[in-house]
């Protein structure tokens, strides 16, 4: 189970810049690390994120292994109409973890 | 003659004639001011910290929320006994470590957590330094965010409090230091990269950098022994527990900022 935190406005004005904030608990191995008893940690880490705004996207960020654990970002979008902002991580193997919050314009 | 040794020893062993002589009061040793560790931190790690959605802390304070919530057959769940959003227990944890009555034993947060869990909710103790453990951990000290710390140390309380000053005064490690020689002589002072706190426990479970996750108290003390190149204690052991009450002691006043980000 993922531990997802979203901040993100319940209203806004139309065409109004909104700040987005999103953090997931992650602990993006890199796959450089050693244990201890000097066996390599296999990477696992999120390699996307994407906010969508009523199914469209309006931010993308690709992950790599030098992104801390637990990432967290801060983005922008415009305020356009009432709908739904979904945010989306993906990991390396393809498991998807999603929050969606609902936004009213107007 | 006799006067030459006091000098000297009064002069280069400060610390080891403390250690020899009757001062057994376990608090009158506080550095002072009472700084937290927060104020040797960067601006951007202090504002990592004060900022609540940010503070990567506040993920497992968050799961703790919904562990405290968690009932089941047979097992009600921690906020049935101690209100829902744990209002009860406000300001609880600025008196832990606190003597048990039933048992007598002296339980830090972790250790009273699990008590509740098999005496009032059947169910099994969690691992320490697991993640529900410093989930709960940190949502129950987090409900006492703000709180000046103010531990009972009298009563069934002083031996342990004496035990814990004792483990804070001796020497040890391949480096022969003790606690004391870096928290309260030279706190302040750079260390390899790190300025050096005066080694309060009030942030914790706090969020370290280094970690990369959050960590309990005895995992920052198991780090200070590894460093000096000691042979680190078990996790809850009944040493740390005590070491936990003299630190409280110590910090008497200081607040609790848990969950707390360090370096
Ligand atoms: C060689 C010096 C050294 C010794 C000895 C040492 N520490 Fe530390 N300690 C540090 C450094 C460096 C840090 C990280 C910076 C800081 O917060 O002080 C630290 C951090 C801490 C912290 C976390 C403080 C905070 O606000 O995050 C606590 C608590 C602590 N030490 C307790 C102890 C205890 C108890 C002992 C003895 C078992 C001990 N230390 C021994 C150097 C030392
Ligand atoms: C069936 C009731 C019950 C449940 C469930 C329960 N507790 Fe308790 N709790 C108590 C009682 C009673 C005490 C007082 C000490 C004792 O008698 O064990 C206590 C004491 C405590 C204290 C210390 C309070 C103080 O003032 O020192 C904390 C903290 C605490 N519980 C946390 C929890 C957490 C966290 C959970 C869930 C994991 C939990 N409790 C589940 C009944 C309960």
């Amino acid at each position: 189970m993922a531990r997802i935190r979203i901040a993100a406005p319940d209203t806004a004005e139309p065409g109004e810049i909104i700040e987005l904030k999103a953090l997931i608990q992650h602990p993006m191995e890199s796959g450089f690390r050693r244990g201890s008893r000097g066996e390599v940690i296999p990477r696992d880490i999120i390699t996307t994120f994407e906010c969508l705004y009523d199914g469209e996207v309006v931010f993308e960020a690709e992950f790599f292994p030098a992104v801390s654990a637990n990432p967290f970002l801060t983005f922008h979008t415009k305020a356009t109409q009432t709908g739904t902002l979904e945010f989306r991580w993906t990991h390396q193997d393809g498991e998807i973890w999603s929050q969606t919050h609902a936004l009213t314009v107007g | 003659m006799i006067r030459t040794v006091v000098v000297g020893c009064w002069l280069a062993l400060t610390a080891a004639c403390g250690e020899a002589g009757p001062a057994r009061d376990v608090s009158s040793m506080a550095p002072s001011p009472l700084k937290s560790g927060y104020e040797f931190l960067t601006p951007e790690t202090q504002a990592l910290q004060t900022d609540a959605f940010a503070n990567p802390g506040f993920l497992w304070v968050d799961r703790g929320a919904v562990l405290f919530a968690d009932a089941r057959e047979g097992s009600p769940a921690c906020a049935s006994c101690h209100e829902a959003n744990g209002e009860a227990l406000q300001g609880v944890a600025a008196h832990y470590p606190a003597v048990d009555e039933t048992s007598g034993r002296l339980l830090n947060l972790e250790g009273r957590i699990n008590t509740c869990r098999e005496r009032h909710q059947k169910r099994d103790r969690l691992d320490y330094e697991s993640d529900d453990l410093l989930a709960l951990t940190a949502y129950v000290a987090g409900l006492s965010r703000g709180a000046p710390i103010a531990a009972s140390v009298g009563g069934p309380a002083a031996k342990y409090a004496e035990r814990g000053r004792d483990y804070f005064y001796t020497r040890r490690g391949q480096f022969n230091i003790s606690c004391n020689q870096c928290h309260n002589d030279y706190w302040g002072q750079k260390l390899r990269g790190d300025t050096i706190s005066q080694g309060h426990g009030n942030g914790f479970p706090a969020y370290r950098l280094e970690w990369q996750s959050i960590g309990s108290l005895h995992r920052r003390f198991r780090d200070c022994d590894a460093g000096v190149r000691a042979e680190p204690l078990e996790y809850g052991s009944d040493t740390y527990v005590a070491l936990e009450l003299y630190l409280a002691s110590r910090a008497e006043g200081l607040l609790i900022e848990t969950p707390a980000v360090r370096r």
